[in-house]
């Protein structure tokens, strides 16, 4: 198989080596603003559905196109790069909460072409600045690692090839879409991440063709760990095999809490690092208080710290974060990748590398 | 090199351990589970899970078992190798791990399509595997046909497939040796060669193999098999092995092989002649039940004895190996368990006690007897239970003692010891651990009725700590003695700054712990308790006024201003300071502990012990000569699997800035510029009235003047050896094992020096680079004949511990070396060392010694603290008694 030569994506990897690419910010609290409702959601074309729809933010692509356009639009507007297409929860996993199993390979292919569009209006607008899609793929709303039953902690209500099915559709249709790479984001179960690592790569065997993949975990609190207990390197271990052209973080915590497991990441990643942190904690009512200065200021931080080449937002930021970040990162070289000593690295919820003896394991140039 | 071979245990493997599979086939999930934890407490790296058996669904068990595995933390901590012959077994096993996980095994068995279907699967799920020296000819048995196949194999899966290597481990086969028929001789010899020539021919793989496999001639002779294990290791691991597959309790350490026995198993492995089995055969029986009858083995004539003398034999020589069967024989003859230990066991220990009173025996055999008691009384504790809950009889103790390290100090290894002896003498010892407030020690105390506290403590500010508690215990009217220990205590300031403190109650200092039972038994005695204690009230006031009286006799002091002048003046005009090799920090992760073990100093861990004397010299000591000896093998069998298991990772930070003196300060800057000042480090300046010629040093001084425009360096460092070791310290006390866990403290505190004194030389000879030809071997670093020193905050030539938050913020040493500083400065783990590089000739080590108020009042401006809190910092180093009491006198 070969890596399609498509010049966004020579582009992309060369803008990586160049600058700090900005990615958009928070999708689902920016629908929130339009205050749609249930009928806002469904509009005629599921007048008649059988089950509540308000809060599928991803159906928005098939029955509100052009808010969630005019969302996107704002993002590059602001200075961001990188489009994440509306597909959080467009998975037959996901869409089963509103009995829209069906229409996920629509909702998947629309987005990405809605996404795609919108991207090539403002590369056509700037040529010397592309700007480019991520067909993202969410967690979903089960996890292949932990029993939900208490009593029996060797249950599981999904599995690796349910998992693995769902995201090789979804992945087919962004694709199909126009999407320029996959994104497998908000990961907090990495047993699910990797069932969709290995969708993705059946799905490029079963197209002939191969795009780039970029992986971004969520560390869920301050313990510093995913929610089924990885250490962020033992998360990069586990998702290597992927060899994504990036991995890095996203959701669940403000950048300021999220500082020191994007440093870690930085520390033993040899790839690109990004980083899309919530605007802070939520508040008591679950909403976003933190300002774009704030979130900016510690970004910019990061930036200057080396540590990151790609930069965004998730929950609660606005195109106002994304141009603060944007700003604060513009002038700032990107990390340097750094070269890692060739050993085996296995993980559990914890590394273990094995060790390197100079003296039985000689270097060999290759 | 040693010290990097992983050992992966069988004891979650069906085809291992016959216990696990009984478990797994009457479906006992729970215990299964417990077999896992244990073993990863037990500090294995990666567990092997194997359900290949006739009687069971395989693939059911391996994904529930996998399941449950992944809701236990303290067992998926640790990367899972999937193993089985069956490859829709591992692929259902690849589905459960959210790790990376290791396959075991694949091979060219069924041919090359097969086996790259197989391996690009492996890599999709995101796995390392293992490849068998197996093709469709079979399983390879002479080193050409094991190369062959593997480099093949490699071929395949790095050119075809794109396999990573280093995600390659090859399994080269190992046979039964010593079957009988003759072609099976040199089966060892091939592996090792094929080994040899794998690791040197096929980059960045790893080779592992089943090593049980090459004693099975030997099923039932478990000693012979112990050492074939340990033989076929030793070689195997010279050869490269990388990893392998072997119950960590079937193997003999390697130099503790009875010599005729590893003799003619070396000649077996090593197929060194043509009779080499008939020879071993010969020996083997008398080696099946322990090795009783050969005369290089233990002396076993006093299991004739009695039982009571048997319990005596073992508490005195510290042998655990009988104790159980021996304490149960006299469970059985005794009335109640209780009368066991009141009656045998306190006789013997009290046996051990007059032989420790009479020097006949020495600290680490009287930890090592402790351990044979533990072990006793935790066998006799369900029945004691038991008794008492049917007759309402306790067990009497001597006395109950809360003993603790104060706040902010982390050092244990002399209090666990003073634990242990006094747990001999039967006093009921509640320890509390490290770091613990005042509130708590005298909340326990309370709590537990004690009749005793001790205290414990290694870094200066512990002192003040101390001095804390005795106060406090005067305003919560507390009695009871309160005893001091450690480093840096001693009888004068438990006499003249803590006993004032405490005036209802007595404190007491106890010089080291074989004193500890004499003082305990001294002031719990009730008929002398009074007489004692006024006998130490009485000393300690003679201490406390001979000291008010005699604060001036070391003479007059020097002015700071007349130190300054007799400052130590380098001739700096000329002089080039050496560049370091790069400037900022650099990091050392996991560094290699066999680089480390070369370095050890000894000396000090025979003071651990409290045996005084000089490495080597000490083993042939005339008195302690042979407590020197068996604690040194024992030591040395333990750092053997320190190394081999990888109990401890040495991480370490070093850094190198630019930096000039400003008169008593050496100032950082950000880069060669000097125009942006990093840091500053605060140093302190002899003040002993020099009449004989000699300056008065500071640390500075060995830094060249901001004024002479040379461009000078310092450098930083932080090195620790300590993670890893509380979690094993704590295995080894849940098996009552004291002997163990002090012995693995005290070895991991002679890791940290290691590691400092050759990180030392690496910074001499590569790092700042100015000795590169430097060739030192260990008696000449001991001896520090070297250029530069490295002296750390909160010893003598330094002695402000606080200067070391600077050096950490400087080394990001939290960090970079997982090393924390607790609030009085304690690094944590407490097996770390940090430290400065000064590089010129002419730097010596020198203790401060006291100093005036004026120097204090100097150092605290330039610090930007208040004179009190320099005072407090500095307590030990002051020449005068600061203005005490509350904030009022400020």
């Amino acid at each position: 198989m070969i890596e399609v030569e498509n010049p966004r994506i020579v582009n992309l990897k060369q803008s990586l080596e160049k600058r700090i690419l900005v990615i958009d910010g928070g999708m689902g609290t920016m629908i929130q603003t339009y205050g749609l409702s249930e009928a806002g959601f469904r509009r005629a074309r599921f007048a008649g559905h059988n089950h509540d729809l308000r809060g599928n933010g991803d159906l928005l692509t098939l029955t509100q196109p052009q808010i969630i356009a005019e969302i996107h639009g704002q993002y590059l507007e602001a200075g961001a790069d990188i489009l994440l297409t509306n597909t959080f929860s467009s998975t037959v996993v996901a869409q089963a909460d509103y009995a829209l199993t069906d229409i996920v390979t629509e909702l998947n292919y629309e987005a990405a072409r809605l996404a795609r569009k919108v991207a090539d209006e403002f590369s056509a607008r700037t040529p010397d600045k592309m700007r480019w899609v991520a067909g993202a793929l969410g967690p979903t709303n089960r996890t292949a690692s932990i029993s939900p039953d208490v009593n029996d902690p060797g249950f599981r209500n999904i599995s690796f090839d349910e998992l693995r099915s769902a995201y090789g559709q979804a992945t087919a249709a962004l694709i199909d879409g126009g999407a320029d790479f996959i994104l497998i984001e908000t990961v907090f179960d990495t047993l699910n991440c990797k069932a969709a690592i290995f969708a993705v790569e059946e799905t490029f065997d079963a197209k002939g063709v191969r795009l780039p993949i970029m992986i971004s975990g969520t560390i869920t609190d301050l313990s510093g760990r995913t929610l089924t207990g990885q250490t962020p390197e033992a998360f990069w271990y586990s998702v290597r095999h992927a060899q994504p052209f990036a991995v890095g973080l996203n959701c669940a915590l403000g950048a300021e809490q999220m500082r020191p497991h994007i440093a870690e990441l930085a520390r033993v990643a040899d790839t690109a690092i990004s980083a899309y942190p919530n605007a802070g904690l939520p508040n008591g009512f679950g909403g976003y208080d933190e300002t774009p200065e704030t979130t900016a200021a510690h970004v910019g931080e990061w930036a200057r710290s080396g540590l990151i080449n790609l930069a965004g937002g998730c929950c609660g930021t606005t195109p106002a974060h994304i141009r603060a970040i944007a700003q604060a990162v513009a002038d700032v070289a990107p990390r340097k990748i750094p070269a890692r000593p060739k050993t085996m690295r296995l993980s559990g919820l914890e590394p273990f590398i094995f060790p390197i003896a100079s003296d039985t394991q000689p270097e060999f140039a290759r | 090199m040693i010290s990097t071979f992983v050992n992966i245990g069988e004891r979650t493997n069906v085809t291992g351990s016959a216990r696990f599979k009984k478990l797994i086939l009457d479906g006992d999930y729970e215990a299964a589970l417990a077999v896992a934890r244990q073993q990863v407490e037990s500090g294995a790296q990666i567990i092997d899970v194997n359900m290949d058996e006739g009687l069971l669904d395989s693939q059911a068990a391996m994904v529930r078992f996998l399941h449950l595995i992944a809701s236990e933390p303290d067992i998926s901590r640790v990367p899972v190798m999937i193993d089985s012959s069956k490859w829709p077994i591992i692929e259902a096993g690849l589905k459960c791990v959210q790790g990376k996980a290791i396959v075991n095994s694949i091979s060219m068995k069924e041919g090359e399509e097969a086996f790259l279907h197989q391996a690009k699967l492996v890599r999709r799920y995101g796995a390392a595997v293992v490849v068998m020296a197996f093709d469709e000819q079979g399983q390879a048995d002479t080193a050409e046909r094991k190369f062959k196949i593997c480099a093949r194999s490699y071929r395949l899966l790095t050119e075809k497939i794109n396999f990573p290597p280093e995600d390659i481990i090859f399994d080269p086969n190992i046979f039964a040796v010593a079957t009988g028929i003759e072609e099976h001789n040199n089966y060892a010899v091939e592996f090792f060669d094929a080994v040899r020539r794998i690791k040197a021919e096929l980059p960045f793989c790893r080779t592992s193999g089943g090593v049980s496999n090459v004693s099975f001639s030997f099923r039932g002779n478990n000693p012979v098999r112990e050492a074939m294990h340990a033989v076929f290791l030793y070689h195997a691991i010279r050869a490269g092995l990388d990893m392998g597959i072997v119950n960590a309790g079937q193997l003999m350490v390697y130099e503790e092989i009875p010599k005729p026995l590893l003799e003619r198993v070396e000649d077996v492995i090593l197929n060194r002649r043509p009779d080499a089995t008939e020879r071993l055969l010969e020996i083997a029986e008398e080696f099946r039940a322990g090795g009783g009858a050969q005369q290089e083995g233990p002396d076993l004539s006093w299991r004739e004895a009695e039982v009571e003398k048997r319990l005596e034999h073992a508490l005195v020589k510290g042998i655990t190996e009988f104790i159980l069967e021996d304490t149960e024989a006299a469970r059985q003859q005794a009335a109640r368990s209780l009368d066991v230990i009141e009656g045998p066991l306190m006789r013997g220990m009290n046996v051990v006690g007059d032989l420790f009173g009479a020097g006949k025996m020495f600290l680490p055999q009287v930890v090592k007897s402790a351990r044979v008691m533990k072990q006793a009384v935790a066998h006799l504790l369900p029945f004691m239970e038991q008794e008492r809950a049917d007759s309402g009889e306790a067990a009497k103790v001597n006395g109950k003692i809360i003993m603790a390290t104060v706040k902010g100090d982390v050092h244990d290894i002399g209090k666990n010891i003073v634990g242990v002896v006094l747990q001999c003498n039967n006093y009921d010892v509640v320890d509390l651990g490290v770091m613990t407030p005042v509130d708590r020690i005298l909340e326990a105390a309370r709590r537990e009725k004690a009749d005793i506290i001790g205290l414990s403590g290694l870094i200066t500010p512990s002192l003040d700590e101390m001095c804390t508690v005795a106060a406090e215990m005067e305003r919560q009217g507390f009695s009871i003695p309160l005893l001091i220990g450690g480093a840096t205590t001693s009888k004068i300031h438990t006499a003249v700054k803590i006993a004032p403190n405490y005036l209802k109650g007595q404190v007491v200092y106890v010089v080291d712990a074989s004193r500890a039972v004499s003082v305990v038994s001294d002031l719990l005695n009730e008929d002398l308790r009074a007489a004692n204690i006024e006998a130490v009230r009485l000393e300690y006031s003679d201490i406390a006024s001979r000291h008010a009286r005699g604060s001036g006799r070391e003479g007059r002091r020097a002015t700071l201003l007349e130190a300054r002048a007799n400052r130590l003046k380098l001739t700096w005009a000329g002089y080039q300071p050496p560049r370091p090799s790069f400037l900022g920090l650099k990091n050392f992760e996991d560094y290699d502990l066999a680089d480390l073990a070369a370095c050890i100093d000894w000396s000090p861990f025979f003071q651990s012990w409290e045996l005084t004397g000089t490495y080597p010299a000490i083993l042939q000591d005339k008195r302690v000569g042979e407590a020197a000896q068996n604690l040194f093998k024992d030591a040395q069998a333990m750092l053997k699997t320190v190394i081999m298991e990888s109990w401890i990772k040495p991480h370490a930070v070093i850094g190198f800035w630019p930096a000039n003196a400003i008169g008593d300060d050496i100032e950082l800057y950000t880069d060669d510029t000097r125009r942006e000042r990093l840091a500053i480090i605060h140093c302190l300046r002899q003040q002993m009235h020099r009449g004989d010629g000699k300056d008065n040093f500071c640390l500075a001084d060995y830094v060249a003047p901001k004024e002479t425009g040379i461009a000078d360096y310092i450098g930083g460092f932080a090195v620790t050896a300590g993670h890893g070791v509380e979690k094993i310290a704590a295995r080894f006390q849940v098996a009552h094992d004291d002997y163990s866990s002090i012995m693995v403290k005290a070895l991991a505190d002679r890791f940290a020096e290691a590691f400092a004194e050759h990180m030392h030389a690496q910074v001499r000879r590569v790092y700042w680079g100015y000795a590169p030809e430097e060739a030192l071997d260990n008696a000449a670093l001991i001896a520090e004949a070297y250029r530069g020193i490295r002296p750390a905050p909160g010893y003598p030539a330094c002695p402000d511990h606080t200067e070391k938050r600077a050096l950490f913020d400087l080394l990001k040493a939290e960090k970079n070396a997982g090393i924390d500083l607790t609030e009085n400065f304690a690094m944590m783990p407490a097996a770390s060392v940090s430290g400065y590089y000064f590089s010129h000739p002419g730097s010596r080590y020198f203790g401060v010694g006291r100093i005036d108020r004026d120097q204090v009042e100097d150092y605290a401006a330039r610090k930007g603290m208040s004179l009190r809190e320099a005072e407090r910092w500095l307590a030990s180093n002051l020449n005068y008694t600061p203005v005490a009491g509350g904030e009022a006198a400020e």
